[in-house]
């Protein structure tokens, strides 16, 4: 069991939020200790997680952490080492039944080059029961993306919108995305994300998203949850604004912290011959005035979760003084 | 109508920061009493935000009072917030332009002016502040 966890995120939060499919929380993702070992490596430990229905999840972690292998496991691309998941109900198995509800985008956007996005939205009509072509098609005109070219020749951001115009064609009732944007400029990512949350205030059945990626700052505005990967661990996981409130940073003088330790849960300390930086979890309302204590962003929050998870790797993110 | 921006890096939740620009507008007399809200999906599309963070939003908005939801029509604004009328804000901005430029033509660079307003709003009493004990 992992100590940063959050196994359970909240039950009444945004009651009476507007939607009533986003009040109701039910879950669209719900897994159990999920593992996934490879000959060599362990890619994901016992990943508990759920994600509740409508939201928009932020699956981050450095590189290696297991965020592709998550997805790959909640599309049945790739079945568990042991534990479980349930996703929209159902156990993940590559069969049409269960991925008619599930858009699924990898990471290099595997589309055919040769064949145009007007070919795409065709082939996609025969191959899915379910299939909007006409609002694929509406979609890129809106971008002003051509339908007739090769797709290999259109722009990285284009093929992104292309693919996530085909993944979206599906009406699906989530919508698993493999670091769509890391490789788009700003103002293209600007254009994917914008596609994307329009999509999800327009689905009438309600749209869930996972979106991994490494850009907090895209992810702040867009996500609302939180899945953070780090060490192929479940680091946290939970709605963001709940967590950022949690958590607070504490700055004050060199002092010994184990009183603070019995009431609030350090994640991070950072501590410099006069100074002491902490990234608390608090336990409690009340706080030590010797420190001052101040909001945490979203970016703070992840990397000292990155940074408990793995010290020697993120050890040059701050200034570590002699312990005197 | 107002349109919003959302900055991804102030550290602000980006909820708090649409709720901030209406109030602001508010103040500024940018929006008035009866002007209506952008609909979430305006918002969404505009800025690339979560749709619950647009709700989210004008639900706060809403528990203050400030803006009403009419059902199938939208979010309107149906008071401003207490405090004086939009008028004595662009007085009062008025007058700090023109320190603001006094003080630049004093060499003071925009972080000194920011940090030196910090203080002064941080004193409990700006009339007698430390500034005459050379601290600034």
């Amino acid at each position: 069991m992992n100590a940063g966890m959050d196994g359970n995120p909240r039950a009444d939060g945004p009651a009476g939020f507007g939607r009533p499919e986003a009040s109701r929380e039910n879950t669209a993702i719900e897994t159990a200790a999920l593992t996934k070992r490879y000959r060599r490596a362990t890619a994901l430990t016992d990943c508990t997680v759920i994600v509740p229905q409508g939201r928009i999840s932020a699956l981050v972690g450095p590189n290696g952490a297991g965020k592709s292998t998550l997805l790959r496991l909640l599309t049945g691309l790739a079945s568990p080492t042991s534990g479980s998941a349930l996703v929209l109900g159902g156990t993940p198995r590559q069969d049409p039944g269960f991925l008619a509800d599930i858009g699924y985008l990898a990471q290099d956007v595997p589309l055919y080059r040769r064949l145009s996005a007007d070919d795409h939205i065709r082939a996609g009509g025969y191959l899915n029961q379910r299939w909007d072509a006409a609002a694929a098609r509406v979609r890129l005109r809106e971008l002003a993306i051509p339908l007739d070219r090769a797709v290999g020749t259109l722009s990285g951001g284009q093929r992104a919108q292309v693919g996530l115009s085909l993944a979206l064609a599906k009406r699906p009732r989530l919508l698993l995305l493999d670091e769509p944007v890391a490789a788009l400029d700003p103002l293209a990512r600007r254009h994917f994300l914008s596609t994307l949350t329009t999509a999800t205030a327009d689905a009438e059945d309600g749209l869930t998203v996972v979106l991994s990626s490494r850009l907090i700052a895209d992810l702040e505005r867009v996500c609302d949850h939180l899945i953070l990967l780090a060490e192929s661990r479940v680091q946290l996981c939970g709605d963001i604004d709940e967590l950022l409130a949690e958590h607070t940073v504490l700055v004050g003088p060199r002092k010994d912290t184990t009183a603070l330790e019995r009431t609030h849960t350090v994640v991070l300390s950072t501590k410099t011959a006069r100074q002491t930086t902490l990234v608390i979890r608090r336990g409690a309302p009340l706080i030590d005035p010797a420190y001052q204590a101040e909001d945490i962003s979203l970016e703070e929050l992840v990397l000292a979760y990155m940074g408990a998870a793995a010290p020697a790797a993120y050890a040059h993110l701050s200034t570590v003084g002699d312990e005197q | 109508m107002i349109s919003f921006r959302v900055d991804g890096r102030s550290g602000v939740p980006p909820y708090l920061q649409l709720v901030q620009q209406v109030r602001q507008a508010l103040r500024m007399g940018v929006l008035d009493v009866g002007d209506q809200l952008p609909t979430v999906r305006e918002v969404v599309a505009e800025v690339a935000v979560n749709p619950n963070t647009v709700l989210k939003a004008y639900r706060d908005l809403e528990r203050e009072g400030l803006v009403e939801a009419r059902a199938g029509q939208g979010t309107f604004v149906r008071r401003r917030p207490a405090g004086p009328p939009p008028t004595t804000h662009s007085r009062l901005g008025r007058s700090l332009a023109r320190w603001v430029l006094e003080a630049r033509g004093e060499g003071l660079d925009d972080e000194a002016i920011e940090s030196l307003l910090k203080v002064t709003l941080r004193s409990a009493d700006p009339a007698v502040s430390d500034f005459d004990e050379g601290i600034a």
